[in-house]
């Protein structure tokens, strides 16, 4: 292509000297004057910037050697291309951008033919008015820091002004010619507040109270009174959780179930404190790396542990790890920043200015977190109930005090000769003997191929399966008496040899005939050892970091038995692990040790490993790194935090000190028994950052390597920060620092899109140049602002927003305003648009009196229909329903499998949350009439509401009004109660001659009608309910 | 008009203002509505025009999930067969990745007999009989290759040009792009088989950020064929026709007094669904089907039989449906298990498709409906030309996932007949002709129904989306 374009340009030099010039002809563009973000941005981002922009991989045109014709930026554009430019100031005539857009010879037009865009007449009007003036650039709205805006002054006798919002409103208003919509009646203001606010409608006390409220300040009051409610966190953690892709599942083929909704009520409960926007950037981003980090702030960074897991046979961990980090990249810079930053994974983004190695220096900083696409999801925080929590407590103090003693005690003079000469073995390794297994010794379970060398070193050569097991039958050394430990030695792994975690291990010691004593039953494809392996205690690691615990290796072989031992950003050092029998076993002749080192995880197999074991009274333990080089010093060089580090692991592994251990031990095991009430999956730091080399990934194939990057932000939004070598902290400050141009612009505009339909940017999802331009820009500009300055309080902007006067206006659209404004981007109206999927089954329930005030806990799963399918690879997508009130709690609580969403929701545009959602779709569809005619939760709803018009006292117009009032809010207009009246009496007619009709449709599923009800009444309601639950105006905020 | 033009302002409403006002900016805001359609939401499954005239006009995509194991079905590899037990050449294995293999495998020749068929002396095995019969009427690929190798991302690869969930699906474009032809049924109708669901659960069949109107419905054999359509128990047609009646008055009043053209779209689309409780279960009940035809294709009406999901596919593209797509899991032949093993397992499993699939191409061309509809068959990947790891001891054969070489055919609708098309090399570890791509071969899919692929596009976070990425080129020598 670059060929073709230096032969245009060459072509172009000599139709300029042979005077064929093209003049155009179109007539100057009226508008005052140019705004180039406004007005020429989108036209050369549109057209150009795809062959002309940032990525200087294959730009086109230009100068032979000089990297491309760039038009993103004024100098590109203005540069001297032998005697002629792209864009000479104050001359269109001069400049080729403007004669290549225009020229009719059609193999020289720009943008080429097969891009299959043309620039319009007005378009290049406007570029020509634009070189005219100048041809200046700007930089790009979005980039620019946010300063406060002077609100416009408008005419505050033709129009109404409740606060700064209207200015800017109104001022457009004025500019169109359009007028503003009078007030919206009260009844309707009482829906659309509750609505917008808490996501169901008001109770109808609340309704009469505020309707008949002639007091000052009524509706601010009623404001208030809904933004007090717990609803309100419920109804806004919903946008929240589709930004977080949170799902009740792990995602891909077999989309195993996961256990992660305490981060969906830690969502809920921030919404509902009013907690900081700032404080609640930070805590997700980066709370494990607060100081002391308090539980919540942990459980906040399951945020980024919504990625994706997958555990389908024959998956690279790596591979999906990497894809993890991807999408935390993509994920932050959509929800923060507005910003698609996936264009950059493969190459430098076409159209904003961000590098490919921009994108990895980002992903740098979240490349050393510990997760790594395992199926037990660790690291996972386990949660307790408060009173769990002040046992643990109680407990923990009482063993840290015992250990205090116990080190107390251990540190006094008499106990020194021997600590050194406990020092001194620990060194030496002494009493430690290395198995050297037969190859006949060894079973691979996968039957791969391996080798032992003569100091007993195995090296499996190929792993074929997941649930890898090996297996070590061998012989003692020679002369052993008694077995009183064992001991895995892994060298440092190679470059290329996958990480390694073990699962579990299991230690036997057979006498004599191994036939006679060991017996295996045979239980589906899993041989089971009939006879329990011996107790192991007291392990003891060279690196154990705090959620790949080696004690968690030793408790049995259980069923789908995933954690274990592994050593996360440190797998290019050797390591050991000792365990301690809990009661040594004699030895007899023929004895042989049974040692099988499970590692259940896929791809996790241990390539290299040797294994000790001894019989000194008291083995030493594996030493772990930390202390290692404390050991070497002399005692006198020793800092006092490495002294008490030293005392505190000879207490543990002191053979003196067996009393206190007992005890301890005791008190752990009181502990331990206390059982979570639920587990979060977190972000965890490996230490040191771990081995993890960030590369640019060419073409993003994380296979195909490039060069190696640090951490780093983006440069087109940081100037002037100091950024150097950030960590996810440092990020998360960054996204919410004063300085960052795009935060508060992006949140601002999400709460007006929730409140207003679209948002100001009606691209909420894009703000770079390929995004929409913001329709009232300095408005944006000043809820930004004041977002910020009230310290990212989030209610304060709801209010500013539901408080103003554009807000308050009556929804009626005329024909004319409809054709000017479908969008009503000019907000000369009242908002009015369809209902999230939540909010219309929520409502349904709501208005029946069947929805559950339940908050929190476990995710449910209420009535769907039964399809008989499973999952691909996995379990069954069939749920068995819940029972008792979590059949009806609100849709925030339903289960949600990512491979399955619940399909009445998910008709309703209910996203899948396999990715970041930043904006759902709003369609209308007969499927959607088909679930809330239909749908069994529809037709109970239906049910319950019908006998709660049914139980009223009163004419049948009361009771018909009373349904009407609960679903919509307001009294029914004469019309709709006699369309009512007269269905109610036709139904009634009907069902008294079909009794078996009418008690289906009065009574499945809800149950029987009251006692001694007439049956064809309440079928007739359940109808008349069910006629309601499907107005239009249910759908809606009106 | 520009066909892509019109394309996009038949889309839904709000989308295309999207798109304009994305497209240049918010400096026009005012002037860019067409007053023309500011009174009625069009309906976004009318009918549309391609870019082009096009042969196709429908699909019935047979989806193989796990992906059948091309070299005992269709590519006959004789050297393969000579060489089987032998060590697979190192050459083969270098610097790539397999599901469950590592070491260095037994080349494993198939167990299959081969023949030609049809007058164009289409290669086939013993394992798919009815096939032989309808020789003449495929086009064979040979040279099909994709870049993922686990099932799930493989299968979302080649249904929606991504590895990873959350773009929309060959059917959600095909219908974002024509419509239907039958605004009484869904215009994209998934069925499934074997009770599993895809690889790619639901995002196999979604509608990524396209609206969600063009998502595959899934219809079911049994209980409601499409959720929710039939009427709760106790309430007859009458009495929900006067209970619509109702509804609808009131929303005729809403629609005056407020005048929100959607309220109009929501009666219409409530009639719409009144007209689908009948219209669907119609077309979904197989039983007034003749015996003849029943046993042609080897359907029982009330199973949930790819037979019957064959059967249906054909009534449904009768009736206009789009694009239906049959997903068949079970193909996965690792022989881990007799069932999954190509000696008797892909015998057993063959039987259960190739009867049926027989019956639906001779079925279309009866019905002269072959010519416009477009049959696709194929899994997600190939499988390789060597044994399993796993199970390298056990006496079931299988074969492990294999990303560059397979075999895929198509029928009907705009492609050659009776016409094979690519070639690997003597022991199928490599494509060595005509090498076509997963988006080339939906580059051509889209071609043949009338589109150039990397215009049919969709402005979603700032940037066109095309089903094939940046990617793609039609493979003309197949089209007729």
């Amino acid at each position: 292509m670059r060929n073709i374009h230096d032969y245009i340009w060459h072509r172009r030099a000599i139709i300029r000297n042979l005077g064929l010039a093209v003049v155009c002809s179109f007539p100057l563009q009226l508008r005052a004057e140019i705004d180039f973000n406004r007005d020429i941005r989108p036209i050369l981002s549109e057209n150009c910037f795809l062959c002309h922009g940032p990525d200087e991989e294959d730009r086109k045109g230009g100068r032979r050697g000089s990297g491309g014709l760039r038009l993103d930026t004024e100098e590109g554009a203005k540069a001297d291309l032998d005697g002629y430019a792209a864009l000479v100031p104050g001359e269109p005539d001069e400049s080729e951008l403007l004669f290549l857009v225009t020229t009719d010879y059609d193999d020289e037009r720009m943008p080429p033919a097969e891009h299959g865009k043309a620039l319009s007449e007005e378009q290049i009007a406007l570029l020509r008015q634009w070189i005219l003036e100048g041809g200046e650039y700007d930089r790009h709205w979005s980039y620019k820091r946010i300063e406060r805006p002077e609100a416009p002054e408008v005419d505050e006798n033709s129009f109404v002004v409740r606060n700064e919002i209207d200015r800017f409103v109104v001022d457009r208003l004025v500019s169109e010619k359009l007028a503003q919509s009078p007030e919206a009646d009260r009844y309707a203001l009482a829906r659309r507040v509750a609505m917008d606010l808490t996501g169901l409608p008001p109770y109808p006390s609340e309704v009469e109270a505020f309707v008949a409220d002639e007091k000052p300040g009524a509706y601010e009051r009623y404001v208030e009174l809904q933004l007090k409610k717990p609803g309100y966190g419920e109804h806004w953690a919903r946008m929240w959780l589709d930004l977080a892709r949170y799902a009740d599942s792990a995602g891909y083929a077999d989309d195993p179930l996961r256990e992660i909704w305490g981060f969906r009520d830690y969502v809920i409960r921030s919404f509902n404190e009013n907690k900081p926007f700032d404080q609640f950037t930070i805590e997700q981003i980066a709370g494990d790396l607060l100081g002391e980090p308090k539980i919540d702030q942990l459980v906040a960074t399951a945020f980024h542990r919504n990625t994706q897991t997958n555990s389908e046979g024959g998956t690279d961990d790596e591979e999906f790890r990497n894809e993890a980090v991807v999408d935390r990249v993509n994920t932050t810079m959509s929800v923060w920043m507005g910003t698609t930053m996936a264009c950059a994974q493969c190459h430098t983004h076409k159209y904003d200015p961000i590098t490919q190695k921009e994108y990895f220096e980002m992903f740098a900083i979240f490349n050393s977190t510990a997760d790594e696409d395992r199926k037990d999801e660790a690291p996972i925080l386990e949660l307790f109930s408060d009173e769990q929590n002040r046992k643990r407590k109680a407990l923990e103090e009482s063993i840290a005090e015992e250990w205090r003693t116990l080190e107390a005690e251990l540190s006094k003079k008499e106990h020194r000769t021997r600590r050194l000469e406990w020092e001194k073995r620990l060194i030496s390794g002494e009493g430690w003997q290395p198995l050297v297994p037969l190859e006949s010794d060894v079973q691979i379970r996968s039957k791969g191929k391996f080798s032992i060398d003569d100091e007993g070193i195995v090296e499996v050569h190929e792993n074929l399966r997941p649930n890898e097991q090996y297996t070590i039958t061998s012989d003692f050394p020679e002369g052993m008496k008694s077995l009183s430990g064992i001991k895995l030695e892994i060298p440092a792994l190679e470059d290329g040899d996958p990480p390694w975690s073990l699962t579990e291990i299991e230690v036997r010691v057979v006498h004599g005939e191994l036939s006679e004593k060991v017996v295996e039953e045979s239980k589906g494809n899993e041989k089971k050892k009939a006879d329990p392996p011996l107790k192991l205690v007291n392990a003891s690691a060279t690196f154990d970091s705090p959620h790949t615990k080696v004690a968690s290796a030793h408790d049995g072989m259980r069923a789908n038995h995933t954690r274990g031992w592994s050593v996360p950003g440190r797998f290019d050092e050797d390591h050991e692990a000792s365990f301690e029998l809990k009661k040594p076993v004699a030895l007899s002749k023929g004895s042989k040790i049974e040692i099988v080192l499970g590692q259940v995880e896929f791809n996790r197999p241990i390539k290299r490993f040797r294994l000790w074991v001894s019989e000194e009274e008291k083995p030493l333990p594996a030493v772990p790194i930390l202390l290692a080089s404390t050991l070497e010093k002399p005692e006198r060089k020793r800092s006092r935090q490495e002294k008490a580090a030293l005392i505190s692991f000879f207490a543990r592994h002191d053979s003196e000190s067996r009393e206190s251990h007992r005890a301890i031990a005791e008190e752990k095991a009181k502990y331990d028994a206390v059982e979570a009430m639920t587990t979060v999956p977190i972000m965890a730091e490996v230490p040191e950052s771990g081995i993890r080399k960030t590369h640019v990934q060419l073409r993003g194939s994380f296979l195909d390597k490039g060069e190696v990057v640090g951490r780093g932000l983006p440069s087109a939004f940081t100037e002037g920060a100091g950024t150097d070598d950030p960590d996810r902290l440092a990020l998360a400050r960054w996204l919410v620092d004063r300085e960052n141009p795009l935060t508060a612009r992006v949140i601002a505009n999400r709460y007006w899109e929730a409140i207003f339909g679209v948002g100001i940017v009606g691209t909420s999802e894009e703000f770079g140049s390929q995004g929409e331009a913001p329709s009232h820009p300095e408005l944006l500009d000043w809820l930004a602002i004041e977002l910020l300055e009230s310290g990212w309080d989030l209610k304060y902007l709801l209010k500013l927003i539901v408080n103003s006067a554009t807000y308050r206006q009556s929804s009626v659209v005329t024909e004319e305003m409809y054709r000017k404004d479908p969008e009503n981007r000019f907000l000369a109206r009242g908002p009015r648009f369809r209902i999230s999927a939540e909010m219309i089954r929520d409502q349904a329930l709501f208005v029946s009196d069947l929805l559950s005030p339940k908050m929190y806990g476990p995710s449910v799963n209420p009535p769907q229909p039964e399809m008989g399918l499973k999952a691909a690879f996995g379990s069954e997508t069939d749920w068995e329903t819940s029972e008792g009130e979590d059949r009806y709690r609100r849709g925030i609580y339903t289960s949600w499998r990512r491979s399955n969403p619940y399909p009445s929701m998910a008709t309703f545009d209910a996203p899948n949350r396999e990715v970041c959602m930043v904006r759902r779709e709003r369609t209308n569809t007969p499927l959607q009439a088909l679930v809330t005619l239909n749908d069994p939760v529809y037709i109970e709803a239906a049910q319950a509401l019908g006998r709660r018009m049914a139980s009223v006292g009163g004419s049948t117009a009361k009771k018909a009004a009373l349904g009407f009032q609960l679903c919509l809010t307001r009294p029914p207009s004469v019309q709709e109660k006699e369309t009512l009246l007269r269905l109610y009496e036709s139904l009634k007619r009907r069902y008294s001659d079909d009794l078996k009709a009418a008690v289906d449709m009065a009574s499945d599923p809800i149950g029987p009608v009251p006692e001694g009800g007439d049956v064809a009444e309440y079928a007739a309601w359940t109808v008349v309910a069910n006629a309601l639950l499907n107005l239009d105006e249910m759908f809606l905020k009106r | 008009m520009n066909p892509l033009l019109e394309n996009i302002q038949n889309a839904t409403r709000r989308h295309f203002i999207k798109q304009t006002f994305a497209g240049i900016g918010g400096f026009a805001l005012g002037s860019l509505v067409n007053p023309a359609s500011a009174s009625d939401l069009p309906n976004p499954l009318a009918p549309k025009k391609p870019h082009f005239p096009a042969k196709a006009k429908r699909v019935i995509y047979l989806h193989l999930t796990g992906s059948p194991p091309n070299l005992d079905m269709y590519d006959y590899k004789p050297e393969l067969v000579k060489r089987d037990g032998q060590d697979c050449p190192s050459v083969f294995l270098e610097g790539k990745r397999f599901a469950f293999t590592s070491g260095t495998p037994k080349l494993l020749g198939t167990r299959r007999a081969f023949k030609q068929y049809g007058k164009s002396g289409m290669w086939m095995s013993d394992a798919i009989p009815h096939l032989h019969e309808v020789a003449d009427e495929l086009c064979m690929i040979h040279s099909m290759n994709t870049d993922q190798f686990n099932h799930a991302p493989a299968e979302l690869f080649t249904l929606t040009g991504s590895p990873r969930a959350g773009r929309p699906s060959l059917g959600s474009w095909a219908t974002y792009g024509l419509g239907s032809l039958n605004e009484d049924l869904p215009g994209f109708i998934v069925l499934i088989s074997s009770g599993v669901q895809p690889n790619g659960g639901k995002a196999s069949f979604g509608s990524g950020f396209l609206p969600s109107v063009y998502q595959g419905v899934q219809c079911r054999s049994a209980g409601d064929p499409v959720l929710y359509v039939s009427d709760p128990k106790g309430m007859d047609r009458d009495t929900r026709r006067l209970s619509l009646d109702a509804i609808q008055e009131i929303n005729e009043l809403h629609a005056d007094e407020y005048g929100h053209p959607e309220t109009r779209t929501r009666i219409s689309q409530y009639e719409l669904a009144y007209r689908m409780q009948i219209s669907v279960p119609e077309v979904m009940d197989i039983s007034g089907e003749s015996a003849k035809m029943l046993e042609a294709y080897g359907a029982v009406p009330g199973a949930s039989s790819f037979a019957n999901n064959c059967l249906l596919a054909r009534r449904l593209v009768e009736k206009g449906t789009r694009f239906v797509q049959l997903f068949y899991w079970g193909w996965d032949f690792h022989g881990t298990r007799t069932d999954n093993g190509i000696q008797k397992g892909l015998t057993d499993k063959c039987a259960t498709v190739d009867k049926p699939i027989a019956a639906l191409i001779k079925d279309l061309k009866q019905r002269g409906l072959l010519d416009e509809t477009l049959i696709i068959c194929g899994g997600e990947f190939g499988r390789t030309p060597f044994r399993e790891g796993r199970t390298a001891a056990s006496n079931v054969l299988g074969r492990d996932h294999y990303p560059d070489c397979f075999t895929m055919w198509m029928a009907g609708g705009g492609v050659k007949k009776g016409f094979n098309y690519g070639a690997t090399d003597e022991l199928s570890f490599t494509v060595t002709e005509d090498k076509v791509h997963i988006h080339d071969f939906q580059a051509t899919i889209m071609h043949l129904l009338g589109f150039d692929h990397e215009r049919l596009t969709y402005r979603f976070q700032g940037r066109d989306f095309r089903l094939t990425d940046v990617h793609g080129h039609v493979v003309k020598e197949l089209l007729a």
